[in-house]
């Protein structure tokens, strides 16, 4: 299913779309079995170099094996890793040019903060003046210069996360593995960590990939996401593709909020798709290129911030509109979230925001309601 | 809402659970000592008690004031004096030490296996460390007896095998004492470094492989520094009972192994002499005071920790 | 990345071989028909019976696993008190010196203890047999009972006697009725501790002992310093199997009741 790239993405950087660029990192048919159970699941996937990509899904998916697989603690069942255009088949942790950033941080706890930076640099046979110019480049990044004589224990979840990623940039890796970095920290710090680690990148040039099972941390920090379940990889794009355009019932439930609408496919030609909605008598329309025969058995996904509730009918007949019912609204201060039910039964969520005060706004509970959208705010999936 | 009688109840409840083990303690492990230490001061004499002065309450003070007139020091400057002992003192030093350092050598790749072990193994392989240590010492230093000696196991098998023609001989020497504590005290050392061992996070142990550290190289830079507290735990739970060991140099040393332990029974059993002997027990426990108190502070201190 | 490896593998099979070489040839000499100990004469179980009519032994045997019984017993309940002590009462003035008897004892070679129980016992003119091999043994076998429950105790969960006082338990009863069954496996250990220590005592026992208090270990090493027969190895050899029966038990019904607890847990996981 070929999709047009949604909206303007974070930067102007997008080499998955440029026929010409060769993948950084690339997984070829790529399975992991452990025992009976399949883990990765032949996957292909490719990214390309300074990206900011992540694996999202769920525990157990398998994003952690394949980013292990990548750093070497684990070897593919079957399939191919390359790297740079090198295979890595056989070739242990210790001497693959990437580095990775722990969930725990593994932060050496007999060795002080300089000597945890410093550690990969010596493995490498740097010189001794060499590593001290390059620790303080690295401490001076992660602003923890004045801690470079302590030990982790000494520091806070925060300052530890930072010596973590000071030490595994510090050889420069050609990439950089980050599993769950945001995980440990609170919510404050965690913003303000996100838009570090994504100036950091874009600074440095390296290509990242992390893996997380927080959707919003991959939206906030990836250039594209890929979305896995059960060992597979059920979409791979941008946040704002993946957010708008998801491929299916799981993508669009796993990112935000959606409301599904069950129904049957009517046409499916020309960029249009039309299909009628279960229960309600009506039809909606979506602008999307679909393969699906009439009859086939669909759903209509759109997300509850694009449906606009109004007491009367939209005049714009070429928007989609459904009649129903408020059966209760949450009042959450910045927004209203309306949920609606239709005559089939199912109820949608609507988010409106209080742009007026309470007091102003008509629709309260048990009127009767028209929901509208445009043609192009949703999707109609078929798994 | 306690009433006086309540709290005053539960002190003593309090109280009483502290001062028993305290008080016996205080009366079978404390004067006890302080009993040694005053007949360490005491004259042998044939009788019983076979020394003087004996401190008899019936003289009052002015009987324990001159009781406490008869004592003097002979025992230690007799101690300083007579080459056996000091050499005892040493050589039981000196075995001590090296046996330290054998047990840790050939205890660390067994608890180390032990601790790489599938999780599934590990209790079996505990108990099966622990075994030996639940039968009896007395037993285990026995058989290797009829292994060492001329005419033992080992020289049959030798032999037999044609590695050596003439019997080794290995038992009432100095070798023997080395093989009977490294067999016996090796539980002691693989138990404390299996804990901590076993206890290591091993994401560092990748870390330091994703860092460029090959395997050999992470051992000794992040696994073996990581476990020194075991070794230290290990070592002095080796140290310094093998340094007052008895029955290892009695039944597999000879003429020629000085131990102090062994030097101690005979002073006390064969000669007789029980001040001396208490002067002998004095001067082992000063040697050994200092480790003891450090053995001591670690461990409550890594109790506390673990709680 | 847990690599077992080979190296991993050879060590821990040689450190086994090595423990248990010596003990597996004590075992079938005493079934050596042959007089001397070391040359091997054909199966026969005739040492075991020569052990059965052996009076001296059997009385040795007696009193050891007497004195064993009475002390391991006595040294759980004052280890227990002690632990509890070291482990509850915070910071008590001469918690140090009461610390320091704990642990001092662990590591105390055995003639240094010997000797002064001896000396004290003779200087306070009290009759040295078999109470006062009971009274060395307890004495040591309390400080290892104290440092295993120590150790269980300082990860016992405090919220547990809490809530039983919140409901209106007083403190013993808490402890008899909420503790100590949860701390049951630790107590237990310990007393199997003391248990084995006060049957393996040999210095300490000779020190402390009387006329008429001859124990098993003492027995033993009398035989030894004379010239031995394989009848020695048949003693060895059952007390042996008693304490590798007792430690087997000991594993197979702790295994049995962990996995009986996994598995509830998992059915209680499971349930709606």
């Amino acid at each position: 299913m070929a999709r047009t790239a949604v909206g303007p993405v974070r930067r102007k950087f997008a080499p998955w779309n440029d026929p010409a660029a060769k993948p950084f990192i690339e997984f070829r048919h790529v399975t992991k079995r452990f025992g009976d159970f399949t883990a990765v699941d032949d996957i292909s996937l490719a990214v390309y170099e300074r990206e900011f990509f992540a694996l999202l899904g769920p525990s157990g998916c398998g994003k952690t094996t394949m980013m292990r697989m990548v750093a070497g603690f684990d070897e593919p069942t079957a399939g191919e890793i390359m790297l740079d255009g090198k295979n890595l088949a056989g070739v242990p942790p210790y001497k693959r040019p990437s580095n990775m950033m722990f969930q725990s941080y593994a932060l050496f706890p007999h060795m002080t903060v300089e000597a945890n930076v410093a550690f990969g640099l010596k493995q490498e046979g740097m010189p001794k003046d060499q590593i001290a110019t390059r620790v303080e480049e690295m401490l001076k990044m992660v602003k923890l210069t004045p801690f470079a004589q302590r030990k982790p224990h000494q520091l806070s979840g925060g300052q530890r996360q930072r010596v973590a990623l000071a030490r595994s940039l510090a050889k420069k890796p050609k990439v950089l593995l980050l599993d769950e970095p945001l995980g440990a920290l609170d919510k404050k710090l965690r913003e303000e960590t996100q838009f570090e680690l994504t100036d950091l990148q874009v600074d440095l040039g390296l290509t990242f990939v992390i893996v997380t099972h927080d959707q919003e941390e991959a939206m906030t920090l990836a250039d594209r996401i890929a979305v896995m379940n059960h060992g597979k990889i059920i979409q791979v794009g941008t946040p704002a593709e993946i957010y708008e355009q998801p491929n299916s019932k799981y993508v669009a439930d796993f990112i935000g909020n959606i409301n599904l609408l069950e129904g049957h496919v009517v046409s499916a030609a020309g960029g249009s798709v039309r299909m009628d909605c279960k229960g309600t008598g009506a039809t909606v329309v979506a602008e999307q290129e679909l393969q699906a025969q009439a009859g086939d058995t669909a759903w209509f996904a759109v997300r509850p911030e694009k449906i606009a509730v109004s007491l009367a009918a939209p005049a714009d007949p070429s928007v989609n509109a459904i009649e129903g019912q408020v059966w209760d609204i949450g009042y959450l201060g910045d927004i209203s979230v309306y949920h609606v039910r239709l005559a089939s039964g199912a109820t949608v969520k609507a988010t409106v925001t209080n742009a007026t005060r309470l007091v102003e706004r008509p629709i309260t509970w048990e009127d009767k309601v028209w929901l509208s959208w445009t043609r192009d705010s949703g999707v109609v999936l078929t798994s | 809402m306690a009433s006086d009688s309540d709290r005053r109840e539960r002190g003593l409840g309090r109280w009483l659970v502290l001062a028993i083990p305290y008080a016996w303690l205080v009366v079978l492990f404390l004067v006890p000592f302080l009993i040694v230490i005053k007949i360490s001061f005491s004259t042998p004499v044939i009788g019983q008690p076979p020394y003087t002065p004996t401190f008899d309450l019936s003289g009052g003070i002015a009987g324990i004031t001159a009781s406490i007139r008869q004592l003097v020091v002979d025992n230690y400057v007799f101690l300083t004096k007579d080459a056996l002992y000091w050499k005892s003192y040493l050589s039981s030093l000196w075995i001590a030490i090296a046996s330290t350092f054998l047990v840790l050598v050939f205890s660390y790749p067994i608890a180390y296996g032990m601790a790489r072990a599938p999780r599934a193994w590990q209790p079996t392989l505990v108990m099966l460390i622990i075994l030996p240590f639940w039968t009896s010492f007395l037993i285990r230093v026995y058989a290797w007896i009829g292994i060492l000696k001329k005419d033992g196991l080992l020289n049959d098998l030798l032999m037999a095998l044609h590695i050596i023609n003439q019997p080794l001989i290995i038992l009432n020497t100095n070798w023997a004492v080395y093989i009977g504590i490294i067999y016996s005290y090796m539980p002691f050392m693989i138990l404390p470094l299996y804990a901590a061992l076993e206890r290591l996070d091993n994401t560092l142990l990748e870390a330091a492989s994703d860092l460029g550290s090959p395997p050999l190289r992470s051992f000794w830079q992040i696994t073996f520094p990581l476990s020194i507290p075991g070794i230290i735990a290990g070592s002095f739970l080796v140290f310094i009972p093998v340094t007052g060991e008895f029955v290892i140099p009695d039944l597999l040393g000879g003429h020629t192994t000085l131990m102090i332990g062994k030097t101690l029974w005979d002073e006390f059993f064969s000669n007789r002499d029980w001040p001396l002997a208490s002067a002998v027990a004095v001067v082992l426990l000063i040697l050994l005071v200092v480790p003891i108190v450090i053995f001591q502070n670690q461990e409550q201190r890594r109790a506390e920790r673990e709680g | 990345m847990k690599v077992f490896s080979r190296f991993n593998l050879a060590s821990i099979i040689l450190g086994l071989a090595f423990l248990y070489i010596p003990i597996v040839l004590l075992i079938i000499y005493s079934f050596n028909d042959s007089k001397l100990a070391t040359v091997w004469g054909g199966w026969s179980v005739r040492w075991y019976g020569a052990l059965i009519n052996d009076g001296a032994m059997l009385d040795a045997a007696w009193v050891t696993l007497r004195v064993a019984l009475i002390s391991a017993s006595v040294a759980t309940v004052l280890g227990t008190m002690a632990a509890v002590a070291l482990v509850r009462f915070g910071r008590f003035r001469s918690r140090s010196l009461f610390s320091g008897m704990i642990y001092a004892p662990l590591v105390m070679p055995d003639v240094i203890t010997g000797l002064s129980l001896l000396l004290m016992f003779v200087a306070l003119g009290v009759a040295r047999g078999f109470w006062t091999i009971v009274l060395a043994h307890i004495t040591f076998s309390m400080c290892y009972v104290a440092i295993v429950i120590q150790s269980r105790l300082v990860t016992f969960d405090k919220s547990l006697e809490e809530a039983a006082a919140d409901l209106g338990c007083p403190p013993f009863k808490t402890f008899m009725v909420i503790t100590l069954p949860i701390i049951a496996p630790a107590v237990v250990a310990g007393w199997m501790l003391g248990f084995t220590l006060s049957l393996d005592d040999l210095v300490i026992a000779s020190f402390t002992t009387g006329p008429g208090a001859t124990t098993l270990p003492m027995r033993i090493y009398s035989q030894v310093r004379l010239g031995v027969t394989p009848e020695i190895n048949a003693v060895c050899t059952i007390l042996i199997a008693l304490v590798a029966t007792g430690v087997f038990i000991a594993a197979v019904v702790g295994r049995r009741r962990e996995l009986e607890r996994q598995r509830a847990e998992q059915l209680a996981a499971a349930m709606p």
